[in-house]
């Protein structure tokens, strides 16, 4: 029986066993895109108890990252074509990061590419600085991310 | 010859990123007000004896979201402050008691530019419900809403009126920019024209329209990461002889790599660009006596001008100080000045 959730049988992963990184596997300085997805993978999708690891919706794999200017790139697969949490998902994704990387640092976020049917205009919305900005300053916005990016802390 | 900015004063005090800087007209480089994400505007000025600035007065505790925008009158008198709470304060009184004489609410969403016309008796508002108003001050400062004009199809980022003319121009994420103006210099507006890819056009939201001295000339910039600029027939138009439309002139490109977020024209003739790339660049005419159509030629480009993406920069009023003010995610707002090394 469907509840009213846009995508009622999602596809579910078993979390990876995480790896237990060597001393010499961290870097000195900067980021590589195991610390980025480290931050994002136990994010709570907004629809369902899952993370977005184990919905496949982001992976290590999504990330990009441009040592030289600090500059990151991450893509996510909305779990459907129709996604309209995938605003939503966005969002989570950009306050984890804020929150998580030094200031500097330039963050572009995208759908991966045709995994959604309005990708152009959810790729401008998240990566319009000033859109984001009003979005976190909604106080009901504001309160579903922060449940998202707290979740596993409850 | 080479021309240098240097940094003269960084001004720190906001608490949160700082959107919007805006010089008052009728102090020379001498005031300066700044606007934030942390809810308040403040007022900076220069002490003519140690050249240093300070901060004169902290404008809070009316706008309840940030303030994206602010704009001196003509006279410098009053202050008109946009927010994304929706509404648009005017102040006055800097040098006593800072207050709010009036508050402009009607836009539906986040309320993104405010702009006084050149003679103060009109402003103009914009936001992200898509819509630009026109407001006409009353004798007694209150202000009555003289159009609401909704012909953008996304939100709307700034709006910014001709420097001689009531023609107003609007620029929004709908990638377009657009005119507005009053056949019959009524309230009854009209786009008289759109600016979009197809008349050489940005190929994503357009985030800024500033004027040279003239008018005769405008710059935009855009999130496509280029810088156009714009010309029409100003005597034609002031002749009366009816709308005379803008045409595209030149497109700078391959100069910043990131969105930029504004660019100003200053009075004699310099360009400033300031993007998400964290460096201001600044244009002239190139001069050139090439009969093929007039270019442009960067002058400067300052690297890492700010930690973090430059969201305003603004050319102080006069043509003698070579001030340029700019503000930055970073929570600072920096005054360089344009100098060349001996």
């Amino acid at each position: 029986m469907t509840l009213g959730l846009i995508n009622a049988n999602p596809v579910v992963q078993a979390k990876k066993e995480r790896l237990v990184r060597t001393q010499d596997q961290y870097r000195d300085d900067g980021v590589d895109p195991l610390d980025i997805y480290e931050y994002v993978r136990d994010i709570r999708d907004p629809e369902h108890p899952y993370t977005l690891e184990q919905l496949s919706v982001v992976s290590e794999e999504s990330v990009t990252i441009d040592d030289e200017l600090d500059r990151i790139l991450i893509t996510f697969t909305p779990t459907i074509q129709h996604c309209s949490m995938a605003n939503i998902i966005g969002l989570c994704l950009r306050a984890k990061l804020k929150e998580s990387l030094p200031l500097h640092y330039k963050v572009d976020i995208r759908v991966s590419p045709g995994s959604h049917a309005d990708e152009n205009g959810v790729n401008k919305q998240l990566n319009d600085k000033e859109r984001v900005a009003a979005a976190m300053e909604n106080p009901n916005l504001r309160q579903l991310v922060d449940e998202c990016i707290y979740s596993d802390e409850i | 010859m080479t021309l240098e900015l240097l940094e003269v004063d960084k001004l720190e005090g906001h608490t949160d990123r700082v959107w919007n800087v805006a010089w008052n007209p009728a102090a020379g480089a001498g005031v300066l007000a700044s606007c934030s994400a942390d809810k308040t505007v403040r007022i900076w000025e220069q002490s003519s004896l140690s050249r240093s600035w300070t901060c004169k007065a902290v404008l809070e505790g009316t706008h309840t979201r940030s303030v994206k925008s602010c704009a001196w009158s003509p006279s410098g008198k009053l202050l008109a402050t946009a927010s994304f709470d929706g509404n648009t304060c005017v102040w006055q009184n800097f040098a006593t008691d800072s207050e709010c004489i009036s508050v402009l609410q009607g836009h539906e969403s986040e309320v993104k530019s405010v702009s006084w016309n050149a003679s103060g008796s009109l402003l103009a508002t914009c936001g992200r419900d898509k819509a630009v108003w026109i407001w006409e001050i009353q004798p007694d400062n209150e202000f009555d809403c003289a159009a609401i004009l909704t012909d953008h199809k996304g939100d709307v980022k700034m709006v910014q009126w001709h420097p001689t003319m009531n023609v107003l121009f609007s620029c929004s994420y709908d990638n377009t920019i657009k005119v507005w103006w009053s056949e019959d210099e009524s309230d009854d507006y009209n786009c008289v024209q759109t600016l979009g890819e197809s008349n050489n056009g940005h190929s994503s939201t357009v985030w800024v329209v500033s004027f040279n001295a003239t008018g005769d000339r405008m710059v935009t910039c855009s999130d496509d990461r280029t810088i156009k600029i714009w010309s029409t027939d100003i005597e034609r138009m002031q002749s009366g002889e009816g709308y005379v439309p803008w045409t595209h002139l030149c497109t700078l490109s391959g100069y910043h790599d990131r969105t930029i977020y504004s660019v100003h024209w200053s009075r004699d003739g310099i360009i400033a660009s300031g993007a998400g790339d964290d460096t201001i660049q600044l244009f002239v005419d190139s001069d050139s006596d090439s009969v093929v159509e007039p270019a442009y030629k960067l002058l400067l480009k300052k690297e890492k001008a700010h930690e973090m993406d430059i969201n305003s920069v603004q050319w102080a009023p006069d043509k003698d100080s070579e001030l340029l003010a700019s503000a930055s995610d970073d929570k600072t707002v920096k005054i360089w000045k344009l100098a060349s090394e001996p």
